[in-house]
Formats: structure tokens, C-alpha cells, sequence
């Protein structure tokens, strides 16, 4: 066999396992990133896509944030204008989180209806830049 | 003042043009008038862009408020080391940043640049107006003029954001900036040899500092990107395969496997294609990289102000890239190899690999970046992958790469000869079994780190070896002492030791990456002299005392410090405070969220990482995160070295290089000839 050749095989072994660890990646860890309304309509098509890992993004619908520190709990409710979900998420929330920011919630719909957030991302428009005064 | 920098800026628009087009037409059709011209052309503009950045700065110093990007980024209470580094705190600052940089850049190589190598010139000239053209007309056309006014004065800016004030975030992003921008000039040489149809090894001669530049400048700024993250942003690691992160890495991949590919071209007149390939895609990344944090088009941490900014770089992005390969798709013709791979043992064959796992690496890192947006266009549903699957891709990947990092250098060009293979192999991989069964021993059993850390061995078995026969060899040729052997083997062959300098960094850091898999956190709610425990990977029991809260304010902050008594089996090792802090204007009202200031205790062998996580309400009672991350510092310390290996081998001056190459080359043969 030409050293070419052999070449030719490694390069095709290394290529093909960058591929098959991609498409197994994929596989085992994606995730759902939907809207508030787009899980609505996926679980009234599919009704199995209860409990079920995926995020959603989505903003903080103002004055629903119920902290309580001692349990380290923290409730909320999410929108995108459409469609509302509650989230109760045990941790701790970053310190970007209020109520009037733009959020990724990382959890399972439950069929109570409640998203059960294993964590929650918040995401300002503008990370860098001050908020806008009042 | 911030009249004299539109001004400037327009100024720079016209020069960069006139640059560009006189370097063009002046090299094409070889008037020498031309010429001159593009090159005071590239003067000018480096003279007018610095010109605009102290007019930047004064206004920020000046704490003119009226300046809308002032009042952004600034505030009367900011430190003064902050109020610096606002130039390139917002997204306008670090346009101006950028094209200044690259403007010095681009004067700095009309400067330095060999006699031989001058042919390049005109066109590296105007390649490189080119770009900083772009980044000009983005201030002027984009709505990012960072000296654009307010129709009113405030009283104060809004002031830096908190997670800014750290001064890891001071040097980290001009740091990756510098290695960004810098990767444009080897660009603008390889369009230069392209355009020039000077395609011999010439070129790549006249690239290499400006190529280890980058790469030294991405590695810096990479490694501040992980200090910062791990010391402010609390959340316990360093890397979380962010997108904005990703893209940072992208270009290093591709730059460290041409640094590799490289040589094979000099040695041996092959991969010119390749070559020219991997220079062209590492811009074209970094370019992408700017899109990618400037556009918001992926959700990140780093999501920075979404603007339309983001859509000039795509459009950039296209109009460079399509232009560039266009070139060298007319010049492949000329790009064909001087001789071919002999043997799939020989240190073409090793290089080869190690560049097809970096660009696999870096293939698979972009892919999953931008799965996201891919799966939307196909499936509709926009489906996120997160740092598991990078993991699950890349430790094998990096595992591979570690391997060819011991196997390359043991190897010789062309072929290797079966007893000569036994000699090269024999120590290193006598090391690396050692100290694969001193951990099977010891009781660790997770694969990926045993393999990680014993491959560490095997290739800093093979540096030392190369380090033991060099040193010897010069002790015995030239009766050299021990020392001033070691000494003069380095300086006289610094790209090559520099490499395995870095490549001892490189191992340095792959240990710390492995400690990561043993990292251990607990959460509690404390009230004083309440304690948790946390049993750390080496088998000891850390015990955290909550003592008490205390606030009180700072010059522009409101602060709250949890402290905890540590101790490890029951003896006392330190006390740690960890904050929250609200940060305030000069009036002493809140601005921008609360932010956390980590306690870390950190020795060789293990970080005490203490996050505060809140206080309830009008107690004393205290919520903690604590987390035990082993081997931290390693990164730190690998970070450095490779910073070191690089320096050691962009140091300018010392003879001409052939002769010290060839007297190295024999130097090494001749021990070979006397121990075969």
C-alpha cells in the first residue's frame, strides 16, 4: 500500500469519527429552543412532549417573580405575548435575573403544566450596557 | 475634540481607499509613483486613526457626557484604569480600536518587512486599507460613530457595567482584538502572493512572526477570557462552549495547524494549497467571530448591543470571502507540491494529522455553534446543543491531538526507520506507561483523565529527550557547560525548542482540563456559625463556617461580604469573603444589576471556590455555593508557559537562520550517526 493511500485511510478514519461523534452529540444532548407559543401548539399536537428536556426563551412576565432565599426557590411566570408559563426553577438565579429581562429557561414541561427549570439563563438585549434609567 | 475625530474618521475613510486603489493599480501595472503613494497612503491612515482614538480618550477622560458613547460606558465615579479601557468597552470604542490597531498593524509591516520580501508590499497595502476601510465606513455608515452627540448633556454617565471592572476584562479583549486583527496581515500576504503570482516558499517567510503574532496574541487573550470568567462571572469554570468563546478558538485552531503545516511547505514544497487555504479561512473566521458577537444572530452570554452592525460583517464576510477564493481558485494551477508524502511514518505524515484533527476540531466546533440557526432552516424547529456534546466530540478529538503532540516530534521527515523508530520511542512512552500505572494504583478509574494525564507524560517525555540529546550534544561538539548548552541549544534553535516549550504548555494545560472532571459543589443556607462540609477529590473534608455578614460602601458600589472560616480535616486554613455588590452613580442611585464577587483559595492542587449567592431578608442568614475545582491553577501556569514557548520563538535578532539551522541540523546528526 502507497503511503498515500494509507494516508487517504487515516484521514477517512479521523473524518468519519468527527462525524459519528457530531451526530451522536447531537443526538444525545439537543434540545428544543421554542417560544412559549410554539410549546403550546407542540404539546397540543403531542401530547408526549410532556417531560421532555428542552429551553425556552422567552421574557419575564413583570411581577410574577417570587423569590424565597432560605429554600433557595424561585417562581415565575414567562410570555412571549401568547402564551404564558409558570417556572419554578431551586438554585441560584444569575445575577442579570429581575423581572423585565428576556430569559432562557433550561427545564421539563410537567403535565401540571409548570416548566420545572434545571437552569435558567438571563439574557439582557445589551449584557454590557447599563439599564435604561427609569 | 470629537469634531476632530469625525473629521479623522472621514479623513481615514478617503485615505484607506486612495491606499487602496493606488497599491492595486501601482502593482499591476508597475508604476512606482503609485506605489509610494499607497504606502504614506497606509502612513497617513495609521496617523489619523490615532489620531481619533486620543480624541476618544480625552473625551472620556474629560467625562464630556454630551458624547453619547461617553455617557454609555463612563461615569464620574468610574476608576480612572476603567475610564481607559471604555475605548474599547462598547461596540463604536472597539470599531475605532480595531481599525486603529490594524492601521498600525499595516504600517508597522510597510516598516519591517525584509528588503527581499518588498514586492509584497503595495498589495499587503492595500489589502489591508481595504480592511480598515470597512471598519471605518461600519463607524460611519453603520450608526456607530463613537463621537456621535446627545441632544443633551446628562449629569453622569451610565458608568461601566460591574462584570467590566475586573482587569482580566482590561487586557482580555484588546488581547483577542490584537490576535483578531493581526491574522489580517498574513492574509493580506497570502492575497499579495496570490495576486502577485509570487507563490514560492517567499511569502511565507516574510508571514511567520506576524502568523506566531496572532497565534501568541489569540492565546493570551483566550486564556484572560478564562481567568475572567472563572474569577467574576461565578458560576464555577471557565469554559462553557459559548458561542462568542467558540469563535475565539476557531481562528487559534486554524492558526496553530498552520503553524504545524507550515514547515512541511519549507522543508519540503508540499501543501501550498492547504496552506494558502488555512490563512485565507482564519481570517475569514475572525471575521466571522466579530459577526457572530456583534450580530446577536445566537444567543450567548456575550450577547453585546444587537445591531445592524452584525449585518456589515456578513455582508463583508460574503463579498471578502467570495473575492478571495475566486483569486486562488485562478491560481491553483500554480500551487502544485515539489515532492510527495514517502512513508505514513514520517513527521509529514504526523503533521498531516495533527492538522486534519485541528480543522476536524475546529469543523465540529462550528457546526455545533451554528446548529442552532442550521436546524431552524431545515427542520424549522431551532434546536440548541450544549457543552455536553461539545465535550463528548472534543476530548476524543484533543486526546488524539495530545497523542500526535508526543509522536510528531519523535519522528523523522521523509521516513523513520524501524530501530530508529525504537530509540525515538523508547523513553517517552517508558514515561507515559509509569505514570499510567502510578494512577491505576493510586485508585483513579475515569478513563478520559487517566488518558489525559498519561499522555501528558509520554509527550513531556519526548521534550525532555529532545531537550537531554540536544543539551549533550552541544556539551560534548563544543565542550560546552551543562547550563550554557541548554542556554544556547534554545537561542540558537528557538523555533524549534519555542515549539516544544509550548507543547510542554500545552500538556500543562490538558492536566488542568482532566482535574475539571473532578470537581464537587455543595449548596447551603447559613446562619452564623452554622457550618457544610465538602469532601475535595483528594479525599479531604473542607469545612465552611459561616462567621457573618457585613455592609458597607466602596467608592462606587454598594457592598454586602459573607465571610467563612475554612478549615481541612478540623484544622483552621484560612478565612474567605465573597460580596455582592450593587453598583452606584455619583448620586448613589443603583446602576445595573447586583453582581458577585467570588472567594477563591487556590494552591496547586486544588481551588476553594465561595460564591454568595444571597442574603434573606433583614438576617444574617447567608445562602452559599461552594465548589472544590482541582487543578485550576494549572491553567493559569500552561497558559503562561505557552505564552513563554511563543516569545521564545518570535524573538527577533541572533545570526542568519540558515547557517544556525544547518549547524543544529548537523549538530543532531552527528549524535545520531555516533549512537547509531
Amino acid at each position: 500500500m502507497k503511503a498515500g493511500a494509507k494516508f487517504v485511510l487515516g484521514a477517512a478514519v479521523i473524518v468519519g469519527s468527527v462525524s459519528y461523534l457530531m451526530a451522536t452529540g447531537i443526538k444525545q444532548t439537543g434540545q428544543y429552543f421554542l417560544t412559549p407559543s410554539e410549546l403550546s401548539q407542540k404539546i397540543a399536537t403531542d401530547p408526549t412532549f410532556y417531560d421532555v428536556g428542552m429551553k425556552v426563551g422567552a421574557h419575564v412576565v413583570p411581577g410574577s417573580v417570587t423569590r424565597d432565599v432560605a429554600s433557595q426557590t424561585l417562581q415565575f411566570r414567562i410570555t412571549d405575548g401568547s402564551a404564558t408559563y409558570p417556572v419554578v426553577y431551586h438554585g441560584l438565579p444569575p445575577d442579570t435575573f429581575n423581572d423585565s429581562v428576556e430569559v432562557v429557561v433550561e427545564g421539563r414541561l410537567q403535565p401540571d403544566g409548570v416548566i420545572r427549570a434545571t437552569d435558567v439563563l438571563a439574557k439582557c438585549g445589551s449584557r454590557y450596557e447599563a439599564v435604561p434609567k427609569a | 475634540m470629537t469634531l476632530l475625530g469625525g473629521l479623522a474618521l472621514w479623513v481615514a475613510c478617503l485615505l484607506g481607499l486612495w491606499g487602496a486603489l493606488t497599491g492595486l493599480l501601482g502593482a499591476s501595472r508597475g508604476r512606482a509613483d503609485l506605489i509610494a503613494s499607497s504606502r504614506h497612503a497606509v502612513f497617513a491612515l495609521c496617523g489619523t486613526l490615532l489620531a481619533a482614538v486620543v480624541a476618544l480618550e480625552v473625551a472620556l477622560f474629560r467625562h464630556d457626557f454630551n458624547v453619547e458613547y461617553v455617557a454609555a460606558y463612563t461615569s464620574r465615579n468610574l476608576p480612572t484604569f476603567y475610564t481607559w479601557s471604555a475605548l474599547y468597552a462598547g461596540q463604536k470604542g472597539s470599531l475605532l480600536f480595531w481599525a486603529t490597531v490594524l492601521s498600525l498593524f499595516a504600517a508597522i509591516a510597510q516598516v519591517v518587512t525584509a528588503p527581499r520580501h518588498r514586492v509584497y508590499l503595495p498589495y499587503v497595502g492595500a489589502i489591508t486599507c481595504l480592511v480598515v476601510t470597512f471598519f471605518v465606513s461600519v463607524m460611519l455608515f453603520g450608526g456607530a460613530n463613537p463621537f456621535e452627540r446627545l441632544a443633551y448633556t446628562p449629569l453622569d454617565g451610565r458608568g461601566l457595567n460591574p462584570q467590566l471592572q475586573n482587569p482580566g476584562m482590561v487586557f482580555h479583549p484588546p488581547m483577542l482584538y490584537l490576535g483578531y486583527i493581526s491574522i489580517t496581515i498574513p492574509f493580506a500576504f497570502a492575497m499579495a502572493a496570490l495576486l502577485s503570482r509570487r507563490l514560492d516558499v517567499d511569502w511565507l517567510v516574510a508571514i511567520r512572526k506576524w502568523t506566531l503574532l496572532s497565534w501568541l496574541f489569540l492565546s493570551v487573550g483566550i486564556c484572560l477570557g478564562m481567568w475572567w470568567a472563572y474569577v467574576e462571572l461565578g458560576w464555577g469554570g471557565y469554559w462553557a462552549w459559548d458561542p462568542v468563546e467558540n469563535a475565539s478558538f476557531l481562528p487559534w485552531l486554524t492558526m496553530t495547524a498552520f503553524l504545524h503545516s507550515v514547515m512541511i511547505q519549507e522543508k519540503r514544497g508540499m501543501l501550498k494549497k492547504w496552506n494558502l487555504l488555512l490563512i485565507i479561512g482564519s481570517w475569514l473566521l475572525s471575521i466571522f467571530g466579530t459577526f457572530l458577537t456583534r450580530s446577536g444572530v445566537i444567543a450567548s452570554v456575550h450577547s453585546f448591543t444587537q445591531s445592524n452592525v452584525g449585518y456589515f460583517f456578513l455582508g463583508f464576510l460574503a463579498i471578502a470571502g467570495t473575492l478571495s477564493f475566486w483569486v486562488y481558485a485562478r491560481r491553483l494551477p500554480a500551487l502544485t507540491a515539489e515532492s510527495t508524502l514517502e512513508s505514513i511514518v514520517s513527521r509529514e505524515a504526523s503533521f498531516l494529522f495533527n492538522n486534519l484533527l485541528l480543522v476536524g476540531i475546529a469543523f465540529s466546533i462550528l457546526f455545533g455553534t451554528l446548529y442552532p440557526i442550521l436546524s431552524e432552516l431545515v427542520t424549522g424547529t431551532k434546536v440548541t446543543i450544549g457543552p455536553p456534546a461539545f465535550n463528548l466530540v472534543n476530548i476524543p478529538l484533543g486526546l488524539a491531538l495530545l497523542l500526535l503532540t508526543g509522536i510528531g516530534p519523535l519522528i523523522a521527515w521523509r521516513r523513520s526507520s524501524l530501530p530508529n523508530l525504537r530509540r525515538q520511542f523508547a523513553a517517552p512512552i517508558t514515561s507515559g506507561v509509569m505514570v499510567l500505572l502510578v494512577l491505576l494504583i493510586a485508585g483513579m478509574r475515569d478513563p478520559y483523565p487517566i488518558v489525559a494525564i498519561s499522555l501528558g507524560a509520554f509527550v513531556l517525555g519526548t521534550v525532555v529527550q529532545e531537550f537531554v540529546r540536544g543539551v549533550s550534544a552541544r556539551h560534548r561538539q563544543y565542550s560546552e557547560g551543562w547550563w550554557l548548552a541548554f542556554g544556547r541549544l534554545i537561542a540558537r534553535n528557538r523555533r524549534r525548542y519555542g515549539g516544544y516549550i509550548v507543547h510542554v504548555g500545552i500538556v500543562v494545560l490538558f492536566v488542568a482540563f482532566a482535574g475539571m472532571a473532578f470537581k464537587t459543589e455543595t449548596q447551603a443556607t447559613l446562619r452564623p456559625g452554622e457550618s457544610a462540609t465538602l469532601k475535595s477529590p483528594y479525599g479531604w473534608t473542607y469545612t465552611f463556617t459561616h462567621l457573618g455578614i457585613s455592609q458597607y460602601d466602596a467608592l462606587n458600589r454598594q457592598v454586602t461580604a459573607a465571610t467563612v472560616e475554612v478549615s481541612r480535616e478540623g484544622r483552621r486554613i484560612g478565612v474567605l469573603t465573597t460580596e455582592k455588590r450593587q453598583h452606584v452613580d455619583s448620586r448613589g442611585q443603583a446602576t445595573f444589576q447586583p453582581s458577585t464577587e467570588v472567594g477563591i483559595k487556590s494552591d496547586l492542587r486544588e481551588d476553594l471556590y465561595i460564591v454568595l449567592a444571597g442574603v434573606v431578608n433583614g438576617t444574617e442568614q447567608a445562602v452559599y455555593r461552594f465548589t472544590i475545582n482541582p487543578l485550576v491553577w494549572w491553567v493559569w501556569y500552561g497558559g503562561l508557559i505557552v505564552a513563554l514557548g511563543g516569545l521564545v520563538v518570535m524573538w527577533p535578532g541572533g545570526g542568519a537562520p540558515a547557517v544556525r539551522r544547518a549547524q543544529a541540523g548537523y549538530a543532531v546528526k552527528l549524535v545520531a550517526n555516533d549512537a547509531g
